[in-house]
């Protein structure tokens, strides 16, 4: 499904990825663990393609494309998806619509039909259910002035609807509390498949306690200084970084 | 996303540019007595709008191009131009549409506007003006069963002449300024509207203006009278041929409503607005006004302005009826080399008196967009409030936005609320999108479409959506 040799990125020329190498195979779960600043966000950043992050030199393949050349939509479209940690707030469009254009996005690089309305508003209501997302917050505008559970919860949803092949969760625990937590655990959980991939990216053990990982990668410095199974996050939450 | 934006407008983005190969009657170029008599003679006025029209044109004679916009062009060789074209055989508006010239209904047709009984959008009443002149106007009889009067401005003068003569230069006064007095001595024609007294109309009044033929300026005035307590919502929409030349639509609009009336008037304004380079595209100079002359009643303005070169208009509320209310919403989009130098005036006269402006301006490209906007209370404006909103977003590196509110407050019980952003379509905005799998382009259309949202739901229903992809399609090619 995935794998990154040797990749090297920075940002504003101040380097942060070293020589990183991580292999995911379908099918399997890997939890990304590390302190503050240890370089985690950053790849996620670097697989989903922002911008703002600079690949120097290494290589990422994705489901045998190479990723770096793809443009972060047909990345998207091709099934890879990031649950931001900051979702970003678009004033003015409401959430409904929003969903709807995305997932007709979708459809249509797979060659179906857009969904019409009725039936989009079904699904809506099933997925959100599932989440305990009232249907109330699709009417508001995405993302603006959500809680930050509620905006946790988007992402989720939006993960649900375009049933990625690869997803990367970016400190999607943060800013949820332990109802919260569990929900959405549950919800990753069931998204589990043998045709599709999970790379979780957390500081703490709480999410990894709801959603088993195969793998547990410790991060320092831009490089992966430890894997193992999910002992070691256990050992991780005991011990520290340190 | 970093990279400044390019400046790959295309051409073919703007689908109204083409030109209806028809032959025109035209007058003689440039402007003086005479021209200002044949076009009234052209018109078949009675004599008394013919002196109205001499009484502007002296007075133009001492008048000076205002020059405190924003804008910069060069001086319009006013000599060159021509103040007249019509259709030939159209000089005398059709009796019906079996004989209108079949290239201008297909014209219409292009237009999205089709003027024939079976294809006519429901609900919406349409008055096709081409040029110099009205070439169809459609459920003219339907209205009239309810004592609408629905018609060419240069029908009414010759039907309607006391409407007429009361009403026309009330807003405008014949001396206001420089364009204003210059459409008064050569307009041709505009649409000319009257709700009796306690009708709500039941349809959308719409004129579609046309602009075709080259080196010609087209002088529209429009004329809106809402009788006591009544409601009209009408919409104006308006292009143009894509030429290199630079050409001239100056109008006037005046709207007036009376005791517990009113009027909503929508305007999508999609006039050519040039090339990539800046080359060509029609100088927008107009001037809209309305008076809330009645206790209770309500004037409100909506603009999606997106094409010409220049936009140089201020639609404006006189709010001298106790407790009228007076609005205006507006979106202004410049790509390319556009300026757009737009707002409002709130003139507060009558005690209790509202008023609220939200504009929302987008530049892109190297454009300027510029808000200006006049909020006064007079002393008699007892209690009266104002809310301005103006939020300005950029597109790319190189465009540029400005507000400038001015205001008076004469009274010490009236307040102004006044509230003004600067954004950048943010980096982190589009990345969402995309990484959602939204396209820059449809990213940035969802992103400015939602900037826009307040503004686009004011539009009557049968043109928000439209005016949601014009809105898309006007800042193709801004996206890096």
């Amino acid at each position: 499904m995935l794998d990154i040799n040797k990749l090297n990125v920075s940002i504003e020329d101040s380097k942060i990825l070293n020589d990183l190498n991580l292999s995911v195979k379908t099918g399997e779960v890997h939890a990304i663990m590390g302190p503050n600043g240890s370089g985690k966000s950053t790849i996620a950043h670097t697989l989903a393609g922002n911008p703002n992050y600079q690949v120097e030199s290494g290589s990422i393949k994705f489901n045998e494309k190479n990723l770096l050349d793809m443009e972060p939509t047909e990345r998207s479209l091709d099934g890879l998806f990031l649950a931001f940690q900051y979702p970003v707030e678009i004033p003015g469009v409401t959430n409904s619509s929003y969903l709807r254009q995305i997932l007709n996005s979708h459809l249509k690089h797979q060659g179906k039909d857009p969904i019409d309305a009725a039936a989009f508003l079904k699904l809506l209501k099933e997925k959100s259910e599932l989440l305990k997302i009232p249907m109330e917050m699709h009417s508001r505008f995405v993302n603006t002035g959500f809680s930050g559970g509620e905006k946790k919860k988007n992402e989720v949803l939006q993960m649900k609807l375009l049933e990625p092949k690869l997803i990367i969760m970016d400190e999607t625990d943060s800013g949820l509390d332990v109802d919260a937590l569990k929900i959405t655990a549950d919800a990753v959980n069931e998204m589990k498949s043998s045709n599709r991939s999970l790379i979780i990216v957390t500081h703490y053990l709480r999410l990894l306690e709801y959603i088993e990982p195969d793998y547990v990668h410790i991060f320092q410095n831009g490089q992966i200084i430890e894997s193992g199974d999910s002992s070691l996050a256990s050992r991780i939450d005991k011990e520290g970084y340190e | 996303m970093n990279k400044v934006s390019k400046d790959n407008f295309k051409q073919d983005s703007y689908k109204y540019g083409f030109v209806t190969d028809i032959e025109s009657e035209t007058i003689p170029r440039g402007l003086n007595e005479d021209i200002v008599r044949i076009i009234s003679n052209k018109k078949n006025e009675p004599k008394w709008m013919l002196e109205w029209r001499l009484k502007a044109f002296h007075r133009l004679k001492s008048m000076k191009i205002p020059k405190w916009a924003k804008v910069e062009f060069e001086d319009i060789d006013l000599q060159s131009l021509y103040y007249y074209s019509s259709p030939k055989g159209h000089s005398e508006k059709p009796k019906s549409l079996d004989e209108v010239d079949p290239k201008l209904l297909e014209t219409y047709n292009k237009l999205g506007i089709p003027l024939t009984e079976q294809k006519m959008l429901a609900g919406v009443a349409v008055d096709a003006v081409f040029d110099s002149v009205s070439v169809a106007t459609t459920f003219k009889e339907k209205l009239n069963e309810l004592g609408v009067i629905f018609c060419p401005i240069s029908e009414a003068i010759k039907n309607h002449p006391e409407l007429v003569k009361k009403y026309i230069g009330s807003v405008i006064p014949v001396t206001d300024h420089f364009y204003a007095t210059l459409n008064s001595a050569v307009f041709t024609d505009g649409s000319f509207v009257y709700i009796p007294k306690g009708v709500k109309c039941p349809m959308e009044l719409s004129t579609y203006f046309r602009i075709n033929a080259s080196e010609t300026g087209q002088f529209e005035r429009t004329l809106i009278i809402a009788d006591e307590g009544s409601y009209v919502s009408y919409l104006e929409g308006c292009t143009a041929p894509m030429r290199d030349e630079n050409q001239l639509h100056a109008a006037n609009v005046e709207l007036i409503a009376l005791d517990n009336a009113e009027i909503k008037y929508s305007t999508v304004q999609n006039w050519y607005p040039g090339d990539e380079n800046g080359k060509g595209g029609i100088y927008n100079f107009v001037t809209k006004r309305g008076l809330c002359k009645g206790k209770n009643s309500k004037i409100s303005w909506t603009q999606i302005e997106t094409g010409s070169a220049i936009t140089w208009k201020y639609p404006s509320c006189i709010l001298r009826g106790d407790n009228s209310i007076g609005e205006f919403y507006s979106v202004a989009i410049t790509n390319n080399y556009q300026q757009a130098d737009t707002g409002t005036k709130m003139i507060h006269l009558g005690k209790n008196t509202k008023s609220k402006i939200i504009s929302k301006g987008i530049s892109a490209g190297k454009s300027t967009n510029t808000y200006r906007g006049l909020v006064s209370f007079h002393p008699k404006a007892e209690n009266s409030t104002n809310f301005t909103q103006c939020d300005s977003l950029l597109v790319g590196e190189m465009s540029k936005a400005n507000t400038i509110p001015y205001t008076e407050n004469g009274n010490n019980s009236s307040s102004i609320n006044h509230e003004a952003t600067t954004s950048k379509i943010s980096e982190e905005q589009l990345f969402y999108c995309l990484q959602r799998g939204l396209n820059e382009e449809e990213a940035q259309s969802l992103i400015v479409n939602g900037f826009c949202k307040e503004v686009l739901q004011k539009l009557p229903m049968e043109f928000a959506v439209e005016a949601q992809k014009l809105v898309s399609i006007s800042l193709e090619g801004s996206v890096g």
